[in-house]
């Protein structure tokens, strides 16, 4: 109930392949968020997956049946949109109301469960006000509800924070994690914002330019990384990425090291480098570093406590356990 | 953006403006005038203004002598019957065309605009013929059709512009929602369009009411519309003005308050978008 | 969005109306041009003989075709001057700050909304006619005999009347076009020391062409097929000197009934107004990419 696997699936735009052969499976229950930059292909794969938009070819299964052919209509997913696509002319009730009424679901029954999501999601009060009259954050619960109500084998969710204000987001986020827990139906959320990812996944999916980078647990991700693109995209602010004499001296071509896993120091340390920008966030310090033969500065995280100012030398120590090496090709090196 | 204009010249804007625009006006409102005097008063000279007996004889007289109620009734068949016709043609083709484009779209739009460029002169031979032979000259049914045919072209356009301005987002929805495409037209769609609908109807029951070609040369006594009864003034007896002033007031009231109403959508409708 | 399933149903939605168009296009059309090609009179029995291009010759020997031809032009280029020139000063007018903007507008649109019929009878009447018409009876006050526009003037009469019917359509669109200039780029010229008539030449009126081109295009598309007011006020007369091309082919097919020869007239109206409608089709192309 909830499982869909998709098998050798493509998809081009006249000559434009936006989805290289994907093979993926995703388990019942599980939440699963694809992550990527713009363009990597992850919402025009949740349309895949919606029956919105045909493949060009390949499977897509849904619970163990083939529904590659079938209309949107008919596959049992329900998605929430980045706009939230509410009907404007109906009221919260009839919005939600709107898919059992295409289901012919007797009254009561729609009834009951309209009272159920509303109760769920904080909208009783709002019911019978129109989408117009709502702020961002309770529209993005009635489409959540609409979709809830269908009572279906996945949600799909693009991109559904994109709109909201930073605080709410937060929020929201925390919502929808919590929705997860309590109805522990298939999740699949589309996002290009690796902090939402890494908070609510059970599983990550890392696309770009049509093709999946990584599957994995976000610690997986994290902690190892397949290659260079997953590396800079995962955490944030982003690994450091080295090449030149340091990443050899270890046997890579390319090094990475995080930013958390950099010890600084005003006077002792395996490098020593210039303070460029630093970033005082309270908690935290985040020191730009210039360092010689290097083209780019290095990030280091520090204590909020340290003091150290534009100009300064600083020496920095890397935690060689937490080093990544990846080779000429950008691929992890075990 | 507010800056103080030198009252003086506000003032001269709006003599020379309101002038102008009583000059253009004039005829309109001379008639209006007309239809209540005497023939009389109608044609005397000095012209009479507004110190007269006022009186509703003409009126009377329009819709006793001449079955002027039946003309009007033509008109109102023809326009809003051919308005629903073409809206039932033209629903399902914005539909198309706004939210499943394909690469000939353009240039079916295109197409279809440019029928309207046929001048009606060229295919009246046929028409009439045709017409004359399937026992549709001089009925309403056959007017109503060509004015569909006529029209169809700015009914498709008109909608297609106001479809496209509805996020298609939610029309997908409405389709992961379990809608039939019946359901996604009639539920979603439609409600969400009716103020471009209502647009729509409103210059498409201008343009027919005022449509002054086939329902000349197509019909007679039985299906004359407004149109064709006012010709019929052309070559009156004996003193008519006012007649012709009341049968004129009636038959463009109506039309008049409609076109005041519509004057975005005339321009919406007329330029094919060329002008915003 | 695209699916099969969806691409199919747009297929079927659309071809109603594709279906019917082509058939209106088609049918009549190629009607006419077959009948061009025949001897055929409705008031005359016996066959319906080909003969070849008779009509055509025909046609454009008649000395009411060159009249008509010439007459059609005038007609156009009358009312697109008056029209038009009076479209942009009128726009340019209103646009101005004044009181009670909005009833001037309604005022300058009305005619626009009147019935053909009516526009040309109440003119014919009620203004123009040298014994009962207000024309005439103003010349009397001042001393003057009265004209007798339609007998004496009968073109120059008809541009006159369909132009107090257009000229609210050009002004309504040129006024659209107008009041959609950003006020804030005349703003700056006007700070950069650009006078009026410096921001009109160089801001305004370029911004206003394309409407312009818009409302020439679209208005003589109409104005080559004037009919009504030809009808109920001169029918073509005197002779010939306001039949236009559109009333010409009307009074061979419907009132000589010689449809062969008004089939003729018919396919040289159609060849003539597809000049003009390729110049429309290339500024609308532009703008449906929009």
């Amino acid at each position: 109930m909830g499982s869909i696997t998709l098998e050798q699936v493509t998809k081009s735009f006249g000559d434009v392949d936006v989805i290289r052969p994907i093979d993926l499976t995703i388990e019942d229950g599980e939440f699963v968020v694809f992550v990527g930059p713009s363009g990597c292909g992850k919402s025009t794969l949740l349309r895949l997956i919606a029956g919105l938009e045909d493949t060009t070819s390949g499977r897509i299964v849904i619970d163990g049946k083939d529904a590659t052919e079938v209309p949107p209509a008919k596959r049992g997913l329900a998605m929430v949109f980045q706009s939230y696509a509410l009907y404007p002319h109906m009221t919260v009730r009839k919005n939600i109301a709107f898919p059992m009424r295409m289901a012919k679901m007797d009254k009561a029954e729609q009834n009951r469960r309209i009272e159920n999501a509303a109760a769920v999601l904080n909208l009783t009060d709002y019911l019978d006000r129109r989408p117009g009259q709502l702020s961002g954050g309770q529209r993005q619960r009635v489409a959540i509800g609409r979709a809830i109500v269908r009572e279906p084998a996945a949600f799909l969710f693009d991109e559904p924070l994109s709109n909201l204000d930073a605080a709410l987001r937060v929020g929201m986020r925390m919502e929808i994690s919590e929705l997860h827990t309590r109805l522990k139906t298939t999740m699949v959320y589309v996002t290009h914002d690796q902090v939402e990812a890494m908070t609510m996944a059970d599983k990550i999916v890392v696309l770009h330019d049509g093709i999946i980078e990584q599957v994995g647990s976000p610690l997986d991700l994290y902690r190892e990384p397949r290659n260079v693109f997953v590396a800079g995209f995962i955490g944030s602010p982003k690994m450091n990425l080295l090449q030149g004499e340091e990443a050899q001296k270890r046997g890579a071509h390319t090094m990475g090291i995080r930013p958390e896993h950099i010890a600084a120091s005003p006077t002792t340390g395996t490098w020593q480098g210039t303070v460029g920008l630093s970033e005082h966030l309270g908690s935290d310090t985040f020191f730009h570093v210039a360092m010689p033969g290097l083209t780019e500065p290095l990030t280091v995280r520090a204590d909020g406590e340290v003091s150290l100012h534009h100009g300064d030398t600083i020496f920095l120590t890397p935690d060689e356990t937490r080093i990544h090496r990846f080779d000429s090709a950008g691929n992890r090196m075990t | 953006m507010a800056r103080a204009v030198r009252p003086g010249r506000k003032a001269l804007n709006t003599a020379i403006a309101w002038t102008i625009a009583a000059m253009i006006f004039f005829p309109i409102l001379w008639t209006v005038l007309t239809s209540f005097k005497s023939e009389a008063t109608a044609i005397a000279d000095p012209p009479v203004f507004l110190f007269f007996d006022w009186t509703l004889e003409n009126y009377e007289t329009v819709q006793q002598r001449s079955n002027y109620a039946r003309h009007f009734w033509n008109s109102v068949v023809i326009s809003v019957g051919s308005t629903i016709l073409g809206l039932m043609l033209a629903i399902p083709a914005a539909w198309s065309m706004a939210f499943v484009p394909s690469k000939h779209t353009k240039n079916i739009l295109m197409w279809m605009l440019s029928t309207k460029m046929l001048p009606p002169v060229g295919v009246l031979v046929p028409m009439y013929l045709l017409f004359r032979d399937f026992g549709l000259l001089d009925t309403r049914t056959g007017l109503v059709i060509v004015l569909t045919l006529i029209n169809l072209p700015i009914i498709v356009w008109m909608l297609y512009t106001y479809f496209r301005e509805i996020p298609g987002e939610i029309l997908e929805a409405a389709r992961m929602d379990g809608a039939s495409l019946k359901s996604e037209v009639l539920y979603v769609l439609l409600p969400m369009a009716v103020p471009g609908i209502a647009s729509t109807m409103l210059l498409n029951i201008i343009l027919a009411w005022n449509e002054a070609f086939w329902t000349l040369t197509l019909t007679a006594a039985k299906a004359a519309p407004l149109t064709a009864f006012i010709a019929s003034y052309s070559s009156p007896e004996g003193l008519f003005y006012a007649k012709l002033s009341a049968a004129s007031t009636m038959a463009i009231a109506p039309i008049l308050i409609m076109g005041w109403f519509s004057q975005k959508q005339l321009v919406r409708g007329l330029t094919f978008g060329a002008v915003k | 969005m695209a699916t099969k399933a969806s691409r199919s149903a747009a297929r079927l939605m659309i071809s109603p109306s594709v279906l019917l168009l082509l058939g209106w296009m088609l049918i009549p059309l190629a009607l006419t041009v077959y009948f061009s090609f025949l001897r055929y009179n409705l008031l005359m029995p016996g066959g319906t003989p080909f003969v070849g291009l008779e009509n055509y010759e025909y046609f454009f020997t008649d000395p009411a075709f060159m009249a008509a031809i010439t007459n059609t032009l005038l007609l156009v280029v009358g009312v697109l001057v008056v029209s038009v020139g009076g479209g942009i000063l009128l726009a340019l007018l209103i646009d101005q700050p004044m009181w009670g903007q909005g009833i001037v507008r309604i005022l300058v649109i009305a005619p626009f909304f009147v019935m053909p019929t009516v526009s040309a009878l109440v003119w014919k009447n009620m203004f123009l006619n040298p014994v009962n018409g207000l024309f005439a009876h103003l010349a009397n006050s001042l001393g003057l005999q009265p004209y007798d526009f339609l007998s004496q003037a009968p073109l120059l009469s008809i541009i006159g009347i369909v132009s107090w019917q257009w000229l609210p359509f050009a002004t309504l669109i040129l006024l659209t076009a107008l009041q959609s200039l950003d006020s804030e780029r005349l703003e700056a010229a006007e700070m950069d020391g650009a006078g009026s008539f410096a921001r009109f030449r160089f801001m305004v009126l370029p911004h206003m062409s394309r409407a312009i081109t818009v409302v020439i295009l679209i208005e003589t598309i109409f104005l080559l097929s004037i009919f009504a007011e030809i009808l109920v006020t001169t029918n073509g007369g005197p002779g010939n000197a306001s039949t236009n091309l559109t009333y010409l082919v009307y009074a061979q097919s419907l009132l000589q009934f010689d449809v062969g020869l008004g089939s003729a007239g018919g396919v040289v109206a159609i060849i003539l107004a597809n000049i003009v409608a390729i110049f429309l089709m290339r500024m609308i192309g532009k703008n449906l990419d929009a």
